[in-house]
């Protein structure tokens, strides 16, 4: 995958050296496709489709045709009853509504919670209380899960949030820094001149929040319940660790059982596999605008 | 470098509205005004439950540590045996040295093919947004979900191929073998890590005004020279924040590797998270909280590290 890649670079470096001027202009000027790049990237996108090709291809074979390892073949014939299987198999609706109530739980407690506190702390940047505050809130995003994860086990498990709620709760705290991050960048671009305004008519900081910046920040709450969504619908590592109860897990532990008692059954498996990632997939394909955005926004602002 | 980067840009707004007369009451005004306290209000919550959630946890580990506690009933204060014990525990150890050098590995491996995918998909190509939106795609598929199924394409699929072409080493399933199951992993974790890194690559490539490559053009520049003289010194700064991303993440792996080997073959590929985890089962709590403790100073030593070493090359404002 990276071979062809730094090909496409070299190439025309060669080329160029030899003719700098008229190569040069055609490529700065932009006007021609680059028809090598798109080939190669073209092949490049391959890997990335190939597992879920698989997939699909292996969610769709029959038991029979399911065990004969070849992995790319097409099924024949197309055997739909996979996915009844794997459906009754994880007792697929409790799982997705597991899955389903920790992300929603995540997403709004994330919004919220960060939206507030980056309010409170840009609007109050020159008190130190305010300052350290955003320091010491960022900090988590230096601070592996592992680590404090022990602590957090036992903590949970004392208060009687080894369940999803406790879940959903620790999943906001490890979101809230990057949150954080991106709603201070984009509130500090608001002018202050905007709510001053306000305030001349009369709105108390509670109004002035929760009429005018609120929906100001909506892009950006956009970009951090995706990010929040995806993280907490996806992540293996806490829920499996936290929630006592295997009645109880999300979508993504509750794969593992694939791996134990049934492992000749690939078929059902791989249709279980699809119907966990699916939904992210089909989130991500109506909100690319914000996941785009957001990733490039955490990093720079 | 996250926590420290947006510090002037906002230290900056304040004597700025002192530089004119007429913006001079605000300033005073602002300085002397009390913080309503409303905004107290929407930090606490924030706070509070961050320190529940994190601080007292991360104090508390730090603090049975100390101790003999295994997770629960009565405990000693031991000192620094814990740690004392903790270097020269080959398992620990081990896990160590595969984490860092896995790591190190993929962070390079993603850094170099989101720089050049980036590259390629800020040119002049077709089909762009399609392929933008397809090399994004296994960042929103669950870790855990992705490694099973390459588990299978590496423990059934590639092994078929393997004996296809007549190959012993690929006959076998390379997560079996101790010496190829990191490879597998370096695979995995590469596919799914690439987009994040590419995007904040196509950002930073997209900053550069077109201007500064026609001045090198003007100028006689080699597109080899443009891509080592104004291409890369320019996106310097986003190689440095890739890097420290990307090294974070790679350390804590837990679900790819959870998924592909589970740590196997025998503990060849067991990850520092791994490690530390199994003090909940293996009843050795307070030793694997030590192993946290340094875990913690490792990370920030990373983070610390690399900010130095990278400085005045960051041109990221």
């Amino acid at each position: 995958m990276s071979t062809p890649t730094i090909e496409t670079i070299a190439e025309p470096t060669v080329q160029q050296r030899r003719v700098p001027r008229q190569r040069g202009r055609g490529r700065v000027g932009q006007e021609r496709t680059n028809v090598p790049a798109t080939v190669l990237l073209i092949l490049a996108a391959v890997t990335v489709v190939v597992p879920l090709y698989v997939t699909v291809m292996m969610s769709l074979k029959t038991d029979a045709q399911a065990v004969d390892g070849n992995a790319f073949s097409l099924p024949l014939p197309i055997d739909f009853s996979t996915f009844a299987r794997a459906w009754q198999l994880t007792d697929f609706p409790r799982a997705f509504g597991v899955s389903v109530f920790v992300s929603a739980v995540t997403v709004a407690g994330t919004i919220i919670l960060s939206a507030l506190a980056s309010y409170a702390i840009v609007r109050n940047w020159d008190r130190r209380l305010f300052r350290w505050s955003f320091f010491y809130l960022l900090a988590a995003m230096f601070l592996p899960f592992p680590v404090v994860a022990l602590a957090q086990i036992k903590m949970t498990g004392l208060v009687g949030l080894d369940n999803p709620v406790g879940v959903a709760f620790l999943h906001i705290m490890f979101q809230m820094s990057f949150s954080i991050l991106l709603f201070t960048a984009f509130l500090r671009s608001i002018p202050e001149e905007l709510e001053e305004s306000a305030r001349i008519d009369g709105a108390t900081t509670t109004q002035v929040f929760w009429r005018l910046i609120f929906p100001l920040l909506a892009p950006m709450s956009a970009t951090v319940g995706i990010f929040a969504f995806l993280a907490s619908w996806n992540d293996f590592m806490m829920p499996s660790l936290i929630t006592a109860d295997p009645a109880l897990q999300t979508l993504p532990v509750v794969q593992s059982l694939f791996q134990d008692q049934f492992t000749a059954n690939y078929n059902v498996a791989f249709a279980s596999y699809l119907m966990a990632m699916a939904p992210a997939i089909l989130v991500y394909l109506f909100t690319q605008r914000w996941v785009l955005s957001g990733v490039t926004q955490g990093a720079i602002k | 470098m996250a926590s420290t980067a947006p510090a002037p840009s906002v230290a900056r707004p304040v004597p700025k509205a002192g530089a004119t007369a007429a913006r001079q009451g605000t300033k005073t005004r602002r300085r002397r005004r009390r913080v309503d306290p409303v905004f107290y209000a929407f930090l606490l919550p924030a706070l509070a439950l961050f320190t529940v959630a994190i601080t007292v946890p991360a104090i508390t580990g730090i603090f049975y540590s100390f101790t003999n506690s295994i997770g629960f009933g009565e405990f000693e204060f031991i000192g620094f045996l814990n740690y004392v014990v903790l270097f020269s525990d080959p398992a620990v150890l081990s896990s160590y040295g595969f984490t860092m050098g896995f790591a190190l590995v993929t962070v390079v491996l993603v850094n170099l093919i989101a720089f050049f995918l980036a590259l390629g998909l800020t040119s002049r190509i077709r089909f762009r947004n399609t392929l933008r939106a397809a090399f994004v795609i296994p960042m929103v598929i669950s870790g855990i979900i992705i490694a099973y199924v390459f588990q299978y394409l590496f423990s059934n699929s590639l092994p078929a191929l393997g004996q296809s072409i007549g190959n012993p080493l690929l006959s076998q399933s390379i997560l079996a073998n101790a010496d190829l199951a990191w490879l597998g992993i370096v695979i995995v974790t590469t596919w799914q890590a690439v987009p994040s890194a590419l995007l904040i690559y196509i950002a930073g490539l997209l900053s550069i005004p077109g201007e500064v490559y026609e001045a090198g053009q003007i100028d006689g520049a080699t597109g080899w020279q443009r891509l080592r003289s104004i291409t890369l010194p320019l996106v310097a700064g986003y190689v440095v924040i890739n890097m420290i991303i990307g090294f974070k993440n790679f350390i804590n792996s837990y679900d790819i590797i959870v998924g592909l080997t589970n740590g196997g073959p025998g503990t060849a590929t067991r990850s520092v998270a791994m490690t530390i985890f199994t003090g909940f089962t293996g009843g050795d709590y307070a030793y694997q909280m030590a192993n946290a403790a340094i875990f913690f100073l490792i990370a920030i030593a990373i983070a610390v590290l690399q900010l130095r070493v990278t400085r005045g090359k960051a041109a990221i404002r």
